[in-house]
């Protein structure tokens, strides 16, 4: 260890510092060798004690937390692959095939939005942040498989530049990126990210074909077009569904929150706010189902509201999106109104709207944009506390 | 009865290198500094140099904007140094101690029997005044004003903290004698804070002529702020003042004795302290009095007060004045390979990402923390992280932002005459971008006073 930081310190380090040949690139050389060693830097005012936590373990953890979803996404990617084509395939199989698709889209959104990232910070000469870090594995989760390569990375950069430096880097934002790269390539090509053939990917090989009556449509898009859906809600549960790549399968979803809600750096709050909000609009739903116009409305109020939460990128979006703590309310008391709305509003545009089966992604970008006020009208209150303790005082 | 408080939010962290409890064999003081720079908002006037004789009590300085304050030396001896830093800041002046200390003569009075004035007078010509803080600002109390209500808190909830009951023993009737003073200072209550967890200080729990209230809660319960929060919060245009218990006892001997005896006793605390033990000594004694040989091999950092809001001490400095505690932990001055990602468990962390918090949780697991950043400053990501320390009704991040924003409608409606630094250290301390807390609330207090005076 010692002799590799002597090694930097004394051959590397001194290329990129001022007046070395490669000083322009030293956001580049910091962000790797704070990435392998964190500095000996210690604290020279205030407390002398500091938490073991920071921004880099912190975002650390959020990846970890997303593995399940990942690793599950691979292999319903091939798994609903073969069940396209009709053809048994072994557990190894379905999992190849599936790291073979998602792979590239994960390595094509950290390249390239490492990338863009790493010359925002040589250009503007500022230390490299670690926002991306899981902004490059979300992306990935949260479009369809057939999605190509280019799209993935042109929304990746978007995200970076639009979604982040523009505002100034991690901690600025003020829209989560990962979903700024999504509602790009959503509104952009809209034939990529919606309708039925984009979920599942069914490329044939010589003597292979789909299966007749093969539809590929996602539960979602099944009951905004018919009112009804072929599969059964512990499908949707376990994730054996076609879907967006991380999104499908509650289960690892439900343990990555669960990561998340212990180690504390997913907020329980807005997670669980968002399901009452969910449930609350489904109820909603439900009861006044019958006044619908359209049969087919009529039966996607229908759905009862808990399947409403278990179906879509609901789940996902709720975990791992709307608990974003730069975009979402920072207050506590903003957190419940926060995530509320976001599973009311998700449920809500996904049954009234069918263009926009995602709900879920439109209700976030939209709370994105109302936390701060949401979080103006709390402080508001506290404020008007105060004054009225002052005046109190001042009359008593 | 008294009132018990219930302090919930915050946290102990428990560091390795309490000190026994006993004393030290007592060490003669060779020399004494007094530190301008432990006082905020005063501007300082020296009026001794190199050489002047001087008695404890003599003043070495006084307030230029409230000439009365007199800042004095705590022994009898000669003048050895006025030591200037950068742009001639005054930073310490030392003062060689005689064996023998001498006494100015303040004559013994019974405040009782003293009306405000006099009080003052004495006070502030003794060099006791100092120890009066006053809130907005966290600065030394101005005599003009007269305070809602003067708050002591009775016990110390910080990481090694001395034991107040060792700190007071046998000082009954100073303490008392104390009391009576301030009691002619404020027109309101003399609060005092004690421990609803452990036994309270005999001295303090059967004082007279104060209100008391008992804190139950990790800390900052025993900070003298979160109590103050707790139980009379400062408005807007009110001023409380604050003073340590065993600064009261120093500004009873004042009445008792006449004199201003600046004696108190300290811990000597840390990991890295070999004999960990109470002593007998003067305000501004050489910290080598107490760490000299005393300390393991190794850098480390010597600190005058607590982990969380001590200062920063070289083997050649001098104890603040407001310190009660020394406390030497290793620095932590080595980068650490993926130490962002291992699972180690000599961390200390608030969150549950690191492993220790089992050992923490289930365990009595003591710390031995280095002082490393663990990770570089960062712009404010993590919400919701503060305030599960900081037992306020305030927005402590929207308040620090209202400071880096300057803007002084915002700092004063989110309530920045309620805190000081000392309320918010642990913020600093779980503090995930690694914000600079307590500096940024200084610079917020700083501006306010130049503001709104």
């Amino acid at each position: 260890m010692k002799a590799l930081h002597n090694f930097l310190e004394k051959n590397v380090k001194p290329t990129f510092e001022e007046g070395g040949k490669f000083e322009k690139l030293w956001p580049v050389y910091d962000g790797f060798e704070t990435f392998l060693f964190v500095p000996g830097k210690t604290a020279s005012s205030g407390a002398h004690i500091r938490d073991g936590i920071d921004l880099k373990r912190t975002m650390n953890t959020v990846i970890m937390a997303l593995i399940p979803a990942l690793l599950f996404g691979m292999w319903n990617v091939g798994y609903q692959h073969y069940i396209a084509l009709g053809m048994d395939a072994t557990f190894m199989q379905e999992f190849l095939f599936g790291a073979i698709k998602v792979l590239p889209m994960v390595v094509v959104s950290y390249g390239v939005g490492l990338g863009v990232e790493f010359l925002f910070c040589v250009v503007k000469g500022h230390q490299i942040n670690e926002g991306y870090l899981v902004t490059g594995m979300l992306i990935p989760l949260i479009m369809p498989v057939d999605l190509p390569l280019w799209m993935l990375g042109l929304s990746a950069a978007f995200a970076v530049v639009i979604g982040k430096e523009v505002f100034g880097g991690t901690g600025m934002n003020i829209f989560n990126p990962a979903l700024i790269a999504r509602a790009f390539a959503f509104f952009a090509y809209p034939a990529y990210m919606s309708g039925d053939s984009v979920w599942i990917n069914t490329s044939v090989s010589e003597g292979q074909s789909v299966v007749d009556g093969f539809s590929g449509a996602t539960i979602l898009g099944e009951l905004a077009t018919t009112g009804s859906t072929s599969y059964s809600a512990m499908q949707a549960f376990i994730g054996t569904i076609p879907g967006s790549v991380g999104e499908t399968s509650v289960i690892m979803i439900l343990i990555g929150a669960g990561l998340l809600i212990f180690t504390g750096i997913g907020s329980w709050r807005i997670m669980l706010s968002a399901l009452a909000g969910g449930a609350a609009m489904g109820l909603i739903f439900n009861a006044v189902a019958p006044y619908a116009i359209t049969e087919v409305q009529q039966q996607f109020m229908a759905v009862p509201f808990w399947e409403q939460l278990i179906v879509g990128g609901f789940a996902f979006g709720i975990v791992f999106m709307a608990t974003d703590p730069v975009t979402g309310a920072r207050t506590n008391t903003g957190k419940w109104i926060y995530g509320f709305l976001i599973g009311f509003l998700a449920i809500m545009i996904r049954v009234f709207n069918p263009a926009y089966p995602e709900g879920v992604m439109l209700a976030i970008l939209f709370m994105n944009t109302m936390a701060p006020l949401v979080d103006h009208y709390v402080l508001q209150a506290n404020i008007k506390r105060r004054q009225k303790r002052t005046l109190k005082t001042a009359e008593g | 009865m008294s009132d018990v408080k219930k302090i919930k939010r915050g946290v102990d962290i428990k560091l390795v290198g309490e000190a026994d409890k006993e004393f030290a064999p007592d060490k003669s003081v060779k020399t004494i500094a007094i530190k301008p720079v432990d006082f905020n908002g005063v501007r300082f006037k020296p009026v001794v140099k190199e050489g002047d004789e001087v008695k404890a009590g003599t003043p070495l300085l006084y307030h230029k904007d409230s000439e009365q304050v007199k800042f004095c030396s705590t022994v009898s001896g000669e003048v050895a140094q006025v030591v200037r830093g950068a742009k001639r800041r005054l930073l310490e002046i030392r003062v060689i101690a005689d064996e023998n200390i001498d006494y100015e003569d303040f004559g013994a009075a019974d405040p009782n029997t003293l009306d405000r004035e006099d009080i003052v007078e004495k006070m502030t010509a003794s060099g006791c005044w100092p120890f009066l803080k006053q809130r907005p600002y966290n600065v030394v109390a101005d005599p003009e004003k007269t305070p809602k209500a003067i708050f002591i808190s009775g016990f110390d909830s910080a990481p090694l903290a001395p034991d107040m009951s060792l700190l007071m023993e046998g000082l009954e009737k100073e303490f008392q004698a104390g009391i009576n003073a301030l009691k002619k200072l404020t027109d309101g209550k003399i609060h005092l804070g004690l421990s609803a967890r452990e036994t309270p200080s005999p001295v303090l729990a059967n004082a007279e002529g104060v209100t008391i209230t008992k804190y139950d809660g990790p800390h900052p319960a025993g900070v003298v702020g979160v109590q103050i929060a707790q139980v009379d919060p400062i408005n807007r245009g009110e001023t409380v003042w604050t003073v340590n218990p065993e600064h009261v006892a120093i500004i009873g001997r004042l009445f008792l004795e006449g004199k201003f005896d600046a004696r108190i006793r300290v811990a000597v605390t840390g990991s890295e302290v070999k004999d960990r033990k109470y002593h007998n000594t003067i305000i501004g004694a050489p910290v080598a009095n107490f760490v000299k040989g005393n300390m393991t091999e190794g850098k480390n950092r010597i600190i005058s007060g607590n982990v969380l809001t001590g200062t920063k001490l070289d083997d050649e400095g001098y104890l603040s004045i407001y310190e009660r505690q020394i406390t030497v932990i290793p620095e932590g001055d080595e980068p650490e390979l993926f130490g962002w990602l291992l699972p180690k468990t000599d961390k200390f962390s608030i969150s549950r990402t690191l492993p220790s918090w089992i050992q923490r949780k289930f365990g009595d697991k003591k710390y031995e923390l280095d002082t490393n950043t663990h990770g570089e400053r960062r712009a404010f990501v993590v919400s919701g992280e503060y305030e599960q320390v900081f037992p306020f009704d305030i927005y402590p991040v929207q308040l620090l932002k209202a400071v880096i924003t300057q803007d002084i409608e915002r700092m004063e409606n989110l309530g920045i005459y309620e805190v000081v630094e000392e309320d918010m250290a642990l913020c600093e301390v779980v503090c995930t971008s690694k914000m600079p807390v307590q500096s940024i609330l200084r610079e917020g207090l700083d501006m306010m006073r130049k503001e709104l005076g």
